[in-house]
Formats: C-alpha cells, structure tokens, sequence
C-alpha cells in the first residue's frame, strides 16, 4: 500500500469562512464561560477535599446521612472514577482550625460502615486559592508573551500576530469546551492550557518556516500560492504528529487515572484545534495583515522596522 | 557521504550507556533502612553486629546489614519491618547511640552512580503542609522586647519616665523631664541604630520609636529562618525519611514528610509552642484565693490556676528562667517516685539566674508553668477569617527548693506522653512566631501505588501505539525513531534521577506527552528526505538534505514549548513544577535522540555506499 502522501488542497480559497468558523467558535466559548462558567477545582476555590476507598460499592445516600449527622449537611458527595471511590468536598471551615475537620469527616464516614480507607485528603486555604488563580491567569499572559517576542525576533511581525491570534482561539476554545463539559478546572487543567499553547505553536512554526523558505527559495508565485504550497507540504507532518501525540494522550486519558483525566482532556482538545488553528488562523491571519515576499527575504538591516513596502 | 567519523558515533553510544547506566537503578527502587551511629565517632562492626542481633531478635529476619560512612546501616523489605526495628533499637541501645530511619537504593553497589528518582508525594503516599507564619506576631515581639529595653534603658540612666507604653507598632515615652529628652535620645541613637525617634510636637517630653523598615525586613527574615530551623529539628524528632522543608516566598514554610499517614501527629508537633517556665510563688493559700475573690491581683504577681487542683495561685511576675533559656530536655522516669519526669538542662545564663534565685531562696516554694499556644482560627460576623493566638498557662508543680539548682535539674507533674511530647518540643526549640497551616494535602499510601500504576500504564500503552504507528509508516526508518524514543525515555530517568528532581503525576503524564511529541523531530526529518526523494535527489543527498534542512525547524518548533514550559516552571507549584521539569527535560533530550541518535544509525546503515532505494 502507499503510505507516501503528497497533497495539494488549495486551503487558503477558505480563510474567511474559517475566520467566521473560528469567530463563532471564540464567542461561543466565550458565551459558554461566562453562563456556564468554569468548574473551578480545589486549587482555585479553597476548602476541603476527602477522598475514599471501599471495598464494595459505596452508597451516596447513606453516606450523605452520616456526613449529616456529624454537622457536615452542605458537603458534596459523589463517585468518583468508580462505584468504590468516593469523593467529599467541602466549602472552606467557619469556625474550627483545620487541622480537625479532615479526620472529623473520616470519622463520619467510619460510623456509616463499609470500612473506608483513606486515599487523600486535600485542604486549601481560601486565600492560597485566590493566589493561585492570580497566578495561573499571569502564567498564561507571560507565556504568551514570551512566544510573541520570540516569533517576532525569529520571523516577522506579522507572523507573531498570527500566531498570537491562533493561540488565543486555541486558548479560548480549549476553556470553554472546559466550561461546556464542566471539567473540573485544577491547576492541572491550567497546566495542561499552558502546554497546549506551546504544542499548537510548535505546528505554527512549522508551517511558517516553510512558508519563509518557500518565499526565498522560489522566484514565483503569488502569497496564496506560496502559502498553499508550504501548508500542503508539511500537511503529512501535521497529521503525523498531531497523531502521535493525540495516540499518547487517548492512553493518558483512557489509563492515567481519574485525577489525570481533566488535564488529559484539555491537551486533547487543544490538539485538535491547535492543528486547525496553525493552517487557517495563524497563516489566515498573516495573509489577511497583508503579508508579502518582501517581508520575508533576508534583509541587511539594523532594528526590526521592515514593514516598508517599495 | 553520510559518514559519521568513529569519535561521533562512540559519543552517541557513550551518551546512551551512560544514561542506561543512570537510569537503571529506578528499576531496584528504594528499601526502607534505619542507619544507627554512636553519639560520636564511626560505628563499629560490633556495633553494627549487635544491632543485628537487636533487631533478629526481636523477630525481623529480612535484615541486611553493612557500614556505609561510619553509620551502620540495615536494610529490610518492607514498612513495617522497619518499624518492628526501630522500636527494638530504641529500647535496647536508644541512650547510647543516634538512631535514624532512612532510604536507601536497592541497586548492586556497581550501579550506584546515581540514585533512583525522588518520588513525589503523590506517588508514595505522605504528607504535605503549607504553613503561614505569623509575622505581625513576630514584630509585636520584637516591639515587646524593645519596649522592655527602653525601660532598663532609662532606669541605667537614672531618667524617671512618667510611662513606657506599646502601640500598634511602636514603643511610646513619656518622660517626668523634658529637659533630659535630648541626652536620652543621643543614648538611643547610639545603642539602637535600627530604630527611628520620633518626637512629638505637642509635648517635649515625649518621644515614639519605630523600627527601620529595614529591621522590620530582618526581624521577618530571622523570624521566618529559626521557624526553619526548628521545624526541621522537630521533623527530625519524629523520625520521618527524605523529608523537605523548605521556604517558599516571603512569609511561608513548605513541609513535606513522605509516607506518614496521621496527620494530626504531625500537626500538633509541627504547630505546638509548649514550654516551660519557672516562677517563685507569692504569698500563701488565702492570699490566692483572695486574689481570686477581689479580682485585686497585687502589682508583682500573676494570677495562674494549678494543673491538679483547678485552684488559684499567684506566682511572681518575674519569670526565673523561660523555655528560650532550656538547651536541652529529655524525658524519663523520677527515680525516688517513680512518675514521668522532664529532665531539663539550662544554658548559661538561665542556669546563672536559677542558682543566684534558688540559693537566696532555700526553702521557698517554686513552680513550673507548663504554656502552650495555639492558634484560634476565628470567623467574625462580617466573614472575614483570623488567626488569634490563644495562650494556655498551668502550673503542673509547686515544689520547695531544697538546695541550688543550676544546670541540670527534673520537673515533674507531666503525664509520661506529656513528658515525651514535651522533651521533644524543647529540644527542637521553639518557634519565633506562631504557624498555622493554610494548606495541606495527604495522599495516602494505596491512592500513591494506584497512581504509580496508571502512569506506568498510560506511558506504555502511549508508547506502543505510537510506535506501533511508526514503524507502520516509515518502516526501517520508523524502526530507528523507536529505538531513539525508547532511548529518549530512558535519558528522561537518567537526568531525573541525576538532579534528584521529584517525579510526580503529573510529571508522568509530561513524559507521556513527550513520547506523541517526541516522534515529531523525526517525522519533520523522514517527510523531508521523502520530498527530496519524490524531487529526484540521489539516495545520499536526499539523507543529507533532509536532516540538514529539518534541524532549524525543529529547534525553532522545540524552543516554543521550551518557553511555554519554562513559565509553568516559574508559576507553578509542586507537581505543576514536576510536569514543567520532566516536559523541558523531554524536549531537550528528543532533539539529541531524534537529530544525532537516528542519524547516527542511518549512517551505519547506509552511508558511504551505493544504495538504489531507502525503506523510508
């Protein structure tokens, strides 16, 4: 069989429709956060979080009762990855030190019976979330930066805001499908965006390093062409990749755990449209700011101003 | 063409068996130990011998034991055998000798270039604090004791002051004379340069002192250390393997104590403040109680309520020697009664104070005030969250002094878990400024091997897809950027185990994200020797091409996620951390693996003679 594939798919005839595709699919996003809004984790809100193991399959009701009755009436119980494991959550205490509460609702749990074995208990102050979420919003920020400056001192201008604009989308749909599902928004999710802003970078580069080479290399040619050229030809790589990676991240998803599934699904979707953002967003958007061969050809020059066209 | 000279190609196999090498001893993991050494000095065989009769005895068979720099050190299988040892140790030879638990590599001694990985708590089971140091407590302190030398200040001078008060953060005077001010004010700026005077206009004979924003900074940052160092002695105390405690930005104490499961032991001798103090008794039964009953308490005394009884006693204000001024405590058994006892050794100058006290007071009753401080988190009407501190006080001994004490004296009136508990404390030290814990996560030991196995499983489920794919598609060429993948793993362990970086779950799922990213260096490579190939180049040069023109690709693509990674690592916390190091670590090694490794043994394979197709 051939497993050898050249294409030649004239991609850019659909950057706008893309533009509106992708448009949509931000305000959505958008929309779904601000009505849904995120579920944000433990880390992010503060309070307390039991997790326990049975034997057999735990009933909710009757551990709620238990909880209750030990002044617990506003936790949170619910399964957790199986039938046998149980997590509690709390809001934050009122009153009591928290160095109590934790083994207090062990306690609870023991009198309802069953035999529950302790798998973790997390507490995080209030304020220590607070902190945490200034952080993470700050990480995000400084991170795109940094890639900004870099593809702007590597290529060009115009390619930094494409890519920019690309891992904005990529950013933006990847939370709000978050918000969609409701997945449970912990620091690994966060890491898990922040990972995805450098993978879906990384197929950008790709293609506008071909998108350069072509410029220099070839006489000929109109933008478009040039561009349609160099998507198609690092098309087969795209995939390839895109692939693999998403082959380990599936078994992340399917095996790593109940803990790991978020941050699995978060990178899983960020794949997806990083893939599709790096074709249409981050050329479309160069190609839409009016980019052109001059920009690209290797230029004696002194400072960074070569917007000039002749 | 395509020819790698002999030294490059004996680089890249020195590189790889070197990181087998490193990365081996993962493979043996980690065997619970307890080291034992005399007080000082190597240990011996006999000592080593005999605490292997110790331990047999008391019925764990799976020791192994040998010296490892002047400790001896016995190994066992399991948890709990080294539990069983510890305690038989402890009360066979616990007085002469230091006994401490540890882990130990179970790798053959040829391996021991490095040490396994350093486990995350999420992966082995323990631990993990966070806790907030109170640092409006440690400058009140600081106030407290300045205010306390501005008054031996002035009565050294012979200066009567009308009052020496506290505000909020500031010591405020009122001298009889203002005439005197500017002498005193000369003193003060000479003796205490970290201070700022500020006089008030309205009367001359008053002046307020502040601390220097700089030596509030110091008393913060010593503050924040001795905290530091007292945690880790109490760490020690407990006897827990591997822990970590560390600083974390400006007011905060990470605590990490792996494989320990109650946690509310740990917290209370993390948290506790108990001490001792001792104070001459004032007066008699009847004045007490009529100290009690008038609530008139005189001037030079204190009213404080007895352990045993629950009555009043005044003791005087004056506190002979303070727990800051016990070096060292120990506890045991009074031999003349046969309760738990505290045997306490004073430093210098308390032991100074006690003997001047004692020998002028023969035959006057002295008690021990046992204080503790805890902390009170209080939630007012209004939601908002505090720390008060909450100071408990009892005297647990009323004794008569008999002869002088000095420096090495017992206390009794303790329970013997008290004692134990106590001894403990004041040997550590205690801390400058209270702690409360503001976050805290326990993962127990079950929840660590479920996590240990997921990743373990997800890494190779990933990895033989992946692979599987690779050599589907690229066939011989496929087989070679598995085999640079596997390598690339196993130099990911060897760095890892190298720096002692923590591998946690997290950790795993961005070595797992490494393996899908890490083909992609030789994907860019294989599509452009293929290209170059359908353009008709020579076998040869499309070989040469394609990874010379894939490379400036391949490092700009790469150093993106470097960036992206390196902010999680400055941002992040803990395990976020984990994912950061072993991502960069995967970038950084599958550019090595993919670019010199593959090429490497495409060279051996095809370069400098004439091949008519490439299984590519």
């Amino acid at each position: 069989m051939k497993r050898s594939f050249s294409f030649n798919f004239d991609f850019l005839r659909w950057v706008r429709q893309a533009a509106i595709v992708s448009g949509i699919a931000i305000l959505l996003s958008i929309g779904l956060i601000a009505t849904r809004g995120l579920n944000f984790g433990l880390d992010f809100t503060g309070g307390f979080l039991i997790e326990v193991g049975y034997e057999q399959p735990a009933d909710l009701d009757v551990l709620r009762g238990a909880l209750a009755g030990g002044g617990f009436e506003d936790a949170q119980v619910q399964h957790f990855g199986s039938a046998t494991e149980v997590l509690v959550r709390l809001a934050p205490p009122e009153e009591e030190g928290a160095a109590d509460i934790s083994s207090d609702v062990l306690t609870a749990l023991e009198r309802a019976g069953g035999d529950p074995t302790m798998k973790r208990v997390e507490f995080v102050g209030p304020q220590i979330g607070d902190e945490l979420r200034d952080q993470g919003g700050l990480a995000v920020i400084y991170a795109l930066a940094g890639i900004l400056v870099y593809v702007w001192l590597r290529f060009e201008w115009k390619f930094a805001a494409g890519s920019i604009f690309a891992l904005v989308h990529d950013v933006c749909i990847v939370v709000g499908a978050c918000a969609l599902f409701q997945i449970d928004f912990d620091l690994s999710v966060l890491a898990a965006v922040l990972a995805v802003v450098g993978y879906s970078l990384n197929d950008t580069i790709v293609v506008f390093d071909r998108i350069r080479e072509n410029f220099r290399r070839r006489g000929a040619g109109g933008t478009t062409e040039v561009m349609n050229l160099s998507i198609n030809q690092t098309l087969t790589r795209t995939i390839i990749t895109s692939g693999t990676t998403l082959l380990a991240l599936i078994s992340l998803f399917l095996f790593g755990g109940e803990v790991l599934r978020g941050f699995s699904f978060a990178l899983i979707v960020g794949v997806l449209v990083g893939t599709y953002s790096s074709i249409y967003v981050a050329s479309g958007s160069a190609l839409l700011l009016g980019l052109q061969r001059e920009d690209l050809l290797p230029v004696e020059k002194e400072g960074v101003d070569v917007d000039t066209t002749p | 063409m395509n020819q790698y000279p002999l030294w490059k190609n004996a680089l890249v196999l020195l590189v790889v068996l070197t990181a087998a090498v490193l990365a081996l001893p993962n493979l043996f993991g980690k065997s619970p130990a307890v080291m034992v050494s005399p007080e000082s000095g190597n240990a011996s065989p006999a000592l080593l011998a005999e605490s292997i009769r110790v331990v047999q005895s008391a019925g764990v068979d799976s020791v192994r034991g040998k010296l490892v720099s002047g400790r001896a050190q016995l190994r066992f299988d399991n948890l709990d055998d080294q539990r069983l040892a510890r305690s038989a140790l402890d009360d066979a030879l616990g007085n002469a000798v230091v006994i401490a638990p540890n882990l130990v590599s179970s790798a053959p001694d040829w391996l021991k270039l490095a040490e396994p990985m350093y486990l995350g708590l999420d992966l082995r089971g323990g631990v993990h604090f966070l806790m907030q140091v109170d640092m409006d407590a440690a400058i009140d302190k600081a106030y407290a004791t300045l205010e306390q030398d501005m008054r031996v200040l002035l009565r050294d001078e012979g200066v009567r002051y009308r009052s020496v008060g506290r505000g909020a953060a500031s010591v405020s005077v009122v001298l009889r004379d203002a005439a005197n001010r500017d002498s005193v004010l000369t003193d003060l700026r000479r003796q205490y340069p970290e201070t700022t005077v500020t006089v008030d206009e309205a009367d001359p004979a008053a002046f307020g002192i502040t601390f220097t924003e700089f030596a509030l900074e110091e008393a913060r940052t010593a503050a924040l250390e001795k905290n530091i160092s007292t945690l880790r002695n109490r760490v020690n105390q407990l006897g827990v393997a591997e822990p970590v405690i560390q600083r974390q930005g400006a007011d905060r104490i990470v605590v990490q104590l792996p494989g320990v499961q109650d946690t509310t032991q740990a917290k209370e001798v993390l948290g506790a403040t108990a001490t001792l103090e001792y104070r001459l008794v004032y007066g008699d039964a009847a004045d007490w109680f009529a100290a009690e009953e008038t609530g008139r308490i005189p001037a030079s005394a204190k009213l404080f309520r007895q352990r045993d009884t629950g009555e009043p006693i005044l003791l005087n204000r004056r506190v002979i020697v303070s727990g800051d001024e016990i070096k060292d405590a120990s506890s045991g058994i009074d031999s003349q009664t046969g309760s738990p006892a505290v045997f306490v050794n004073l430093n210098g100058t308390g032991a100074n104070r006690m003997q001047r006290v004692t020998a002028d007071n023969v035959g006057e009753p002295m008690a021990v005030v046992y204080k503790e401080s805890r902390y009170e988190r209080l939630v007012a009407d209004d939601g908002s969250v505090t720390h008060e501190p909450r100071v408990d006080e009892e005297v647990i001994n009323v004794a008569t002094i008999r002869d002088v004490l000095s420096h090495r004296f017992q206390t009794t009136g303790l329970g013997s878990e008290e004692a134990r508990h106590l001894s403990l404390l004041i040997r550590a030290g205690s801390l400058s400024a209270p702690v409360y814990i503001v976050e805290e996560r326990t993962v127990g030991p079950s929840l660590g091997e479920d996590n240990i196995r997921r990743g373990f499983t997800a890494c190779v489920v990933g990895l033989l897809l992946v692979m599987g794919f690779m050599l589907w598609y690229y066939r011989f060429f496929g087989l070679l950027a598995n085999l640079a993948l596997i390598v690339n793993i196993v130099m990911v362990v060897a760095v890892l185990s190298v720096i002692q970086a923590t591998l946690t779950l997290p950790g795993i799922a961005g070595v797992v994200l490494t393996v899908g990213m890490a083909v992609d260096a030789n994907v860019l490579i294989f599509e452009r020797i293929r290209e170059e190939l359908r353009n008709g180049s020579p076998v040869q040069q499309a070989i040469h091409a394609g990874y010379d023109r894939a490379v400036g690709t391949i490092a700009d693509a790469n150093i993106t996620t470097l960036i992206a990674a390196l902010v999680l690592f400055a941002f992040g916390t803990g395990a976020i951390q984990g994912f950061a190091v072993t991502l960069s670590i995967g970038i950084a090694t599958s550019m090595f693996t993919a670019i010199v490794g593959t090429r490497a043994l495409v060279n051996l394979r095809y370069g400098g003679r004439r091949v008519k197709a490439l299984a590519i």
